[in-house]
């Protein structure tokens, strides 16, 4: 026997008080687990998706949401913009690239872009499977869509109207798998790439459908043509795109281009850095609040170890008293109680860092195709550590008076008392 | 001598001062302390345990002067070479028989008595792991009895440790300390005011308020 295990002994005595205690405090500190690990793990995939990206220009509307849709693929597009209009834009000296983006169907959930190869060297993408599309209908699948669908090289299927699952197929057409990408943990996992000239057909598909007049050799050749690997696929018609990446030649453009852009074109640009900023300074009021309630929590929980502590010195005066008898020192007594209060604290710790975690891997996978995928819920943080030091400062402070009272049991009183 | 007392005074603030017949104990002889409540025999056990400090006089047992002491080496003095009995077991109730025996012995870095033949001595062999709770009152008492062996003590002190036990198992527990006190060679000091005691131990000294 020894003190740690005398402290714990008298911690399991009463199960329902200790349970309790440390129940209230891993709550608190599972809020404040699922907090610094979604912080986290939100600014680095908003950062890893954004690199590169210097502007997004698309239709006006709002500049945030233009950034969500285009670069992180979460919101609703704004509409689209002229392609000429883009192409005039990508020819400007102040631009260093353009990626055009076509959106606007998905497969189960996940979204269908239109693109170019640039899109891939953009975010680095490697091949696990298969290569880049050539021709339309061709598509590359990131490697949770690839994994969710079951899709191989060669397998076919077809896409839905609308960024979101519900809405009708086009089934008119039917997308074949080209190439599968290696997961990297950015936006591009939960991707279904292909051709802007694939999205821009089978758009015509639908609207010429019951027309039926068009010449079927003439149909045939296009959908077999090579599409464009850079730049902006070639059209007799008018075209849209959705939205433009941009990255700038120099620092100069960054002054210069969005302002030419908003005031003269009918377009917008938008900054992902600066909208990013813009977000989680949105989201910074909820996170406050959240956080708040984190602190009374762990703050009523501080003051349940408090009680809980000094009402079982009332019913261990005699023990503490008994255990001086036997030798043990005022010191000693003052120890044992430290420990109770340290040994509930860490318990809470351990427990409130675990629940937090759960309840992350809850989130991310009830949010398959929302802002939550790709959260990690087993990644461990340092400043996870800097919980369990917090913790048990509380659990310091609630058992320090009791501790302090248990120090001075007068044992001579206790004891004979009768 | 193994234990002795000199001229022991004690005042309680406000009060007139206890004046204390001297004590002089060897190895395995029996004391009863006897008084009236309030008489103070409960002040002379603490004074001989070193836990009330007296206003004059001194406590020395084993050559030690137990008045002396302070801080961690009188507790660690008390640990290892006095064992209480009080009136109630008053063993300490998250613990098995056998852990509130070790936590006594925790307390001590005296080589004290095997724990197994002390239980089994006191036929507690059969309780060892069960809780404290779950023992009969007679049972429970015999643990005490057994904690305030375990470090081989020179000293036991004994509280009222029959008062609230009948007439049969009052016989067994005074017995009972008289034979392990003898077998350990320790001074036994019984304080009571049972009458029953002086039949088995027939060194007795009265205290009375002076």
């Amino acid at each position: 026997m020894n003190l740690l295990k005398l402290s714990w002994k008298y911690l399991t005595h009463r199960p329902l008080t200790t349970g309790l205690n440390v129940f209230l405090l891993s709550l608190g500190l599972a809020i404040i687990t699922v907090l610094l690990l979604v912080q986290d793990q939100f600014e680095k995939k908003m950062t890893q998706d954004a690199e590169g990206i210097d502007l997004v220009v698309g239709a006006k509307g709002s500049p945030l949401q233009l950034i969500l849709s285009s670069v992180y693929h979460v919101d609703f597009p704004t509409g689209n913009i002229p392609m000429e209009e883009a192409i005039r834009l990508s020819r400007s000296r102040l631009v260093k690239q353009t990626i055009p983006l076509a959106l606007g169907d998905n497969f189960q959930g996940y979204r269908i872009v239109g693109t170019n190869h640039d899109y891939l060297t953009l975010y680095q993408a490697v091949f696990s499977e298969g290569e880049a599309w050539n021709e339309p209908f061709e598509v590359v699948l990131g490697a949770v869509v690839a994994e969710k669908s079951g899709f191989k090289v060669g397998d076919s299927f077809s896409g839905s109207h609308g960024i979101s699952e519900g809405s009708h197929d086009h089934d008119e057409h039917a997308f074949r798998v080209v190439g599968i990408l290696e997961p990297k943990g950015n936006v591009l996992d939960r991707l279904v790439l292909t051709s802007i000239e694939s999205v821009w057909f089978t758009h015509d598909e639908s609207e010429t459908k019951d027309e039926s007049s068009e010449n079927e050799s003439d149909h045939h050749e296009k959908f077999h043509q090579e599409v464009a690997k850079t730049g902006f696929p070639e059209s007799d018609q008018e075209r849209e795109v959705t939205s433009l990446l941009v990255q700038y030649r120099s620092p100069m453009a960054a002054v210069q281009l969005p302002r030419m852009i908003n005031s003269n074109t009918s377009m917008q640009a938008a900054s992902p850095s600066f909208e990013i900023s813009r977000l989680f300074e949105l989201l910074g009021v909820g996170v406050k609040i959240l956080e708040g309630l984190a602190y009374v929590l762990i703050i009523i929980s501080g003051l349940g170890i408090f009680i809980a502590l000094y009402n079982s010195l009332k019913e261990r005066r005699y023990d503490l008293a008994v255990l001086r008898a036997i030798g043990a020192s005022r010191f000693q007594l003052l120890l044992l109680i430290l420990m109770e209060g340290l040994a509930l604290t860490f318990l809470g710790s351990i427990l409130g860092i675990l629940l937090g975690h759960v309840f992350l891997a809850a989130l991310a996978s009830q949010n398959e195709t929302g802002v939550g995928a790709g959260l990690e819920a087993w990644i461990f943080l340092p400043a996870e550590l800097w919980i369990v030091i917090y913790a048990l400062g509380v659990g310091l402070v609630g058992s320090l008076l009791p501790a302090w009272s248990a120090y001075r049991t007068s044992i001579a009183d206790q004891l004979m008392k009768k | 001598m193994l234990f002795h007392t000199k001229d022991l005074q004690f005042a309680h603030p406000g009060q007139s001062d206890y004046h204390f017949p001297d004590i002089a104990l060897d190895a395995g002889e029996s004391l009863l302390v006897l008084g009236k409540s309030g008489s103070g025999k409960t002040t002379l056990l603490n004074l001989i345990a070193g836990l009330l400090a007296p206003k004059s006089g001194t406590v020395v047992l084993d050559g030690v002067e137990v008045n002396a002491l302070q801080g961690v080496k009188a507790d660690r003095f008390r640990g290892e070479n006095i064992g209480f009995v009080f009136q109630k077991p008053h063993l300490l109730a998250p613990l098995s028989v056998k852990e509130n025996l070790q936590m006594a012995r925790y307390f001590s870095k005296k080589k004290g008595l095997g724990l197994e033949s002390l239980l089994e001595e006191l036929s507690l062999t059969s309780k060892a792991n069960s809780s404290v709770s779950s023992l009969s009152e007679g049972e429970a008492q015999r643990v005490s009895i057994a904690r305030a062996l375990i470090n081989r003590p020179r000293l036991i002190l004994a509280d009222e440790p029959t008062s609230s036990l009948d007439d049969e198992n009052a016989h067994k527990v005074i017995d009972l300390l008289q034979k392990q006190a003898e077998k350990i060679e320790a001074a036994l000091i019984i304080v009571t005011h049972d009458q029953r005691v002086k039949d088995q131990i027939s060194n007795f000294i009265q205290v009375q308020p002076s």
